[in-house]
């Protein structure tokens, strides 16, 4: 009854579009690290996470064959670029005003601007491929 | 790893500007946004927007706008004790008459009526959720 399922979240995926692309923005603008890059044959392991954290990773996949065959792959890239794929990730900061006036300069594109909504200041944008990403400074992380 | 076939990559293409244009309505709600202002962040001529947007999302640019303008206006009939009229124009309404109908006909009541009717949502609810999920639905409807 006590013991517990799970210890902690390990993984997430997020379909993007081009692995390139990818790290440009989630290493080059949000400040991710690269985790694990691996390529063998036609597939790509890549998953980027928090510098310095172990866990979680997040996975950075391109849909397409063997996965999936050509026509379903474009209806995934279809859903990402209409943005019906939710909010794929909320990352925590300690300073949301001053990440979204750097990461604005960097030429991020932002949903909404960092707002104070009572729980916290929190901030929406998207990856290059219509992902959504919120940027949370929970009141409690706040101190 | 393959790259897209480009027919394909236009659509995703077209995708992304019409979803940059619906992220401008979501985010600039409260400013007077009309078709040509929308037509130039997608990118495109104004009579091919609205036809465009209409394919991608199922409703008409102006509806999805009014959509979300009446859901920010219930937001502050909810949680705020400001008027009627001052919720009207913080929401990008310029008229209390066509902010009135436009209400009624979506929400199917008077904004009073909701005001008195409803309760605050819950503070563990983050608001970019509220906003995605309170905005009245139009599918099943025509979009005009």
């Amino acid at each position: 009854m006590d013991t517990k399922s799970f210890n902690a979240i390990t993984h997430a995926h997020v379909w993007v579009l081009d692995h390139q692309e990818a790290l440009d923005f989630y290493v080059g603008k949000l400040g991710l690290e690269v985790k694990a890059d691996y390529t063998r044959g036609g597939f790509r392991w890549l998953t980027v996470g928090i510098p310095g954290e172990p866990v979680p990773e997040i996975v950075l996949d391109v849909p397409g064959p063997p996965v999936m065959d050509e026509k379903t792959a474009e209806q995934v890239r279809e859903l990402v670029t209409k943005g019906a794929t939710g909010v794929v990730m909320v990352l925590r900061t300690d300073d949301c005003f001053g990440l979204y006036e750097r990461l604005r300069a960097k030429g991020v594109e932002f949903t909404q601007e960092a707002t104070d909504h009572g729980y916290g200041v929190d901030c929406g944008l998207r990856d290059p491929f219509g992902n959504q990403i919120r940027i949370l400074q929970p009141k409690s992380w706040q101190g | 790893m393959l790259d897209s076939p480009p027919v394909s990559r236009a659509v995703e293409e077209r995708n992304r500007r019409m979803l940059r244009a619906r992220d401008a309505m979501d985010r600039g709600y409260a400013q007077p946004l009309d078709i040509p202002t929308l037509a130039r962040i997608a990118c495109v001529s104004e009579a091919h927007f609205i036809r465009t947007f209409r394919a991608t999302f199922g409703e008409t640019p102006h509806r999805y706008l009014q959509r979300r303008r009446v859901e920010r206006s219930m937001f502050l009939l909810r949680e705020s004790d400001r008027s009627v009229t001052d919720i009207c124009f913080d929401v990008g309404f310029t008229s209390l008459g066509t902010f009135s109908r436009t209400f009624r006909e979506i929400v199917g009541q008077s904004p009073i009526a909701y005001r008195r009717s409803s309760a605050p949502v819950p503070g563990a609810v983050p608001t970019c959720f509220t906003m995605a999920w309170a905005r009245p639905s139009s599918f099943g409807e025509d979009g005009r």
